[in-house]
């Protein structure tokens, strides 16, 4: 097996032309199955009524924006060490999507809080990380903007993505430390959670199906990446014939 | 969990505002960011088309 | 090395001395910042005493990233910062002298007069010296991720707003950490805990960030 059969864009664009397809509609059945067990077989929650309904996407969302921030780390350092052209564009295709369940996590937080905690935003260890995750994504995002040659975008934005995934946990811990209003996390490892098997299994669903609809968008962007800063090479003019 | 009628499910045990507005702006951003890939894909390939493949860069 | 080092620091506090109108407008910045709150807070000597420490850190903060695009780009503009990376001394070893001749010229400052401002704040004087202390450690955590920073965005269009994006969220645990120093010191908690942290904060940064500045210049310059 040959690993770096589709470490080059032009092998890579194929695979991921067939692939974007599947997993986009693996999510959007794994998120409708998640709905349904997360609105009409979870109960309502003894103290919070139905509000608590938004944890279905509040969690998961939450979730991936660490997960797609660690995902992009990775790929940026990949870039960095074997000078892959490919490894820097999967890191550009995965930020705004981490973006994007950044401000959902935030957005259906503070909503959540509204009903709970009676104000929209509280500065409190996890939302107040998550924004701090936010500002993280977007000096990425601004930085790669920034620059024009793609080469350098790629590297600079690696260096970024590395020192901010090594700062990730010393912001979490300082913030933490700095204010613990949060309830304590009730899916932690350590112990059982304290929610009913049900919710637990509905948000997990739609966590996986956050998870395909992550890998979906990176894919599609990632060939579109590839489209604009390939132009010059010709299998991306076959490809633009073939599709006109 | 049975809601009984649409306009419980609908007022969502009071929370209507909240539950729905998480969701509405959640399903909102999604198919934002789908439609901004579909018309980013799209005018690359127009681009592309355009000036054919000579110039560019590596 | 250390030679080579000495040399460094040397040029650009000479040169900094030569033009000390840099250092001045980092200092004046900072100063007037600081004044700025009790007026748009009010004079009530209760309330200005429990922010001080926040005001004084935060306008640390944005006066050291002021002073930040300086760090390299003129260096970059006249080429002297080629004949760095081309220099027999490591190219990390290089840019830490430059960032600890950075601090001296505009962290060292502000650590120097916070205490005269504290004090403008009614900040009781026993605490200053912890106030103070947690400045002269956290400053140069700032210059060192800040450099980070500055290598990444030298020679762009839009530096400095776009640096101040990408260093403020790296930013956040040092002001947590020094700001918390002197509200604990006040609390009767005494500050230890938050000046051993930010000591930390100061040797994990001081040990990767000009490792890091470095690889971020040898990108930016290629």
């Amino acid at each position: 097996m040959n690993w770096f059969k589709y470490s080059s864009p032009q092998t890579f664009f194929p695979l991921a032309g067939k692939l974007a397809p599947w997993f986009g509609v693996l999510a959007a059945i794994t998120c409708a199955a998640g709905l349904y067990l997360g609105f009409f077989v979870a109960p309502t929650d003894a103290q919070q009524g139905d509000a608590y309904r938004i944890i279905f996407i509040h969690v998961p969302a939450a979730w991936m924006s660490m997960f797609l921030y660690l995902v992009m780390a990775f790929w940026a350092g990949l870039g960095l060490a074997f000078n892959t052209r490919l490894s820097g564009m999967m890191a550009s295709a995965v930020a705004p999507t981490g973006a994007l369940f950044t401000f959902l996590a935030l957005w259906t937080g503070s909503l959540w809080g509204k009903p709970t905690w009676g104000t929209w935003w509280v500065w409190d260890a996890r939302l107040t990380s998550e924004l701090i995750l936010l500002f993280l994504y977007f000096g990425f995002m601004a930085l790669q903007a920034a620059i024009d040659d793609p080469r350098r975008a790629d590297k600079a934005g690696a260096v970024l993505a590395l020192v901010g995934v090594v700062n990730i946990p010393i912001i979490y811990f300082s913030v933490k430390w700095w204010n613990t209003l949060h309830q304590g996390a009730s899916v932690s490892l350590t112990k059982a959670p304290t929610m009913a098997a049900t919710m637990l299994t509905g948000m997990a669903v739609m966590a996986f199906g956050f998870w395909f609809y992550s890998i979906a968008a990176a894919l599609t962007r990632a060939r579109c990446i590839m489209l604009e800063r390939e132009r010059a090479s010709e299998w991306v003019g076959d490809y633009a014939r073939r599709s006109a | 969990m049975n809601w009984g009628s649409l306009d419980n499910f609908l007022a969502m045990g009071g929370y209507a505002f909240y539950v729905w507005g998480s969701y509405l702006v959640a399903f909102g951003l999604v198919s934002a960011e789908i439609v901004l890939l579909a018309l980013r894909k799209r005018s690359a390939l127009a681009r592309l088309r355009l000036h054919g493949t000579a110039e560019g860069d590596r | 090395m250390l030679a080579a080092l000495r040399c460094v620091i040397y040029r650009d506090l000479l040169l900094a001395v030569r033009r000390s109108s840099d250092v001045l407008t980092v200092l004046l910045f900072f100063v007037i910042v600081v004044s700025l709150f009790p007026l748009g807070v009010g004079p009530d000597p209760a309330l200005l005493r429990t922010i001080a420490p926040g005001v004084i850190w935060v306008a640390a903060l944005l006066a050291s990233m002021l002073a930040l695009n300086r760090m390299f780009a003129s260096d970059h503009a006249d080429g002297t910062l080629e004949q760095m990376l081309l220099g027999a001394t490591p190219l990390g070893m290089t840019v830490a002298a430059k960032i600890l001749a950075h601090w001296v010229i505009s962290g060292l400052p502000l650590v120097l007069i916070s205490p005269v401002l504290a004090l403008q704040f009614d900040f009781p004087r026993e605490f200053l010296w912890t106030l103070t202390l947690s400045l002269a450690f956290g400053t140069p955590v700032l210059s060192l991720i800040g450099a980070i920073g500055a290598a990444l965005t030298l020679g762009l269009r839009g530096a400095g707003a776009l640096l101040s994006l990408l260093v403020l969220p790296l930013y956040v645990p040092v002001l947590i950490i020094g700001a918390g120093a002197a509200d604990a010191a006040v609390s009767g908690l005494g500050g230890q805990a938050q000046l051993l942290l930010l000591g930390a904060l100061l040797v994990f940064a001081g040990a990767f960030a000009p490792w890091a500045a470095a690889v971020a210049l040898r990108i930016s310059t290629e």
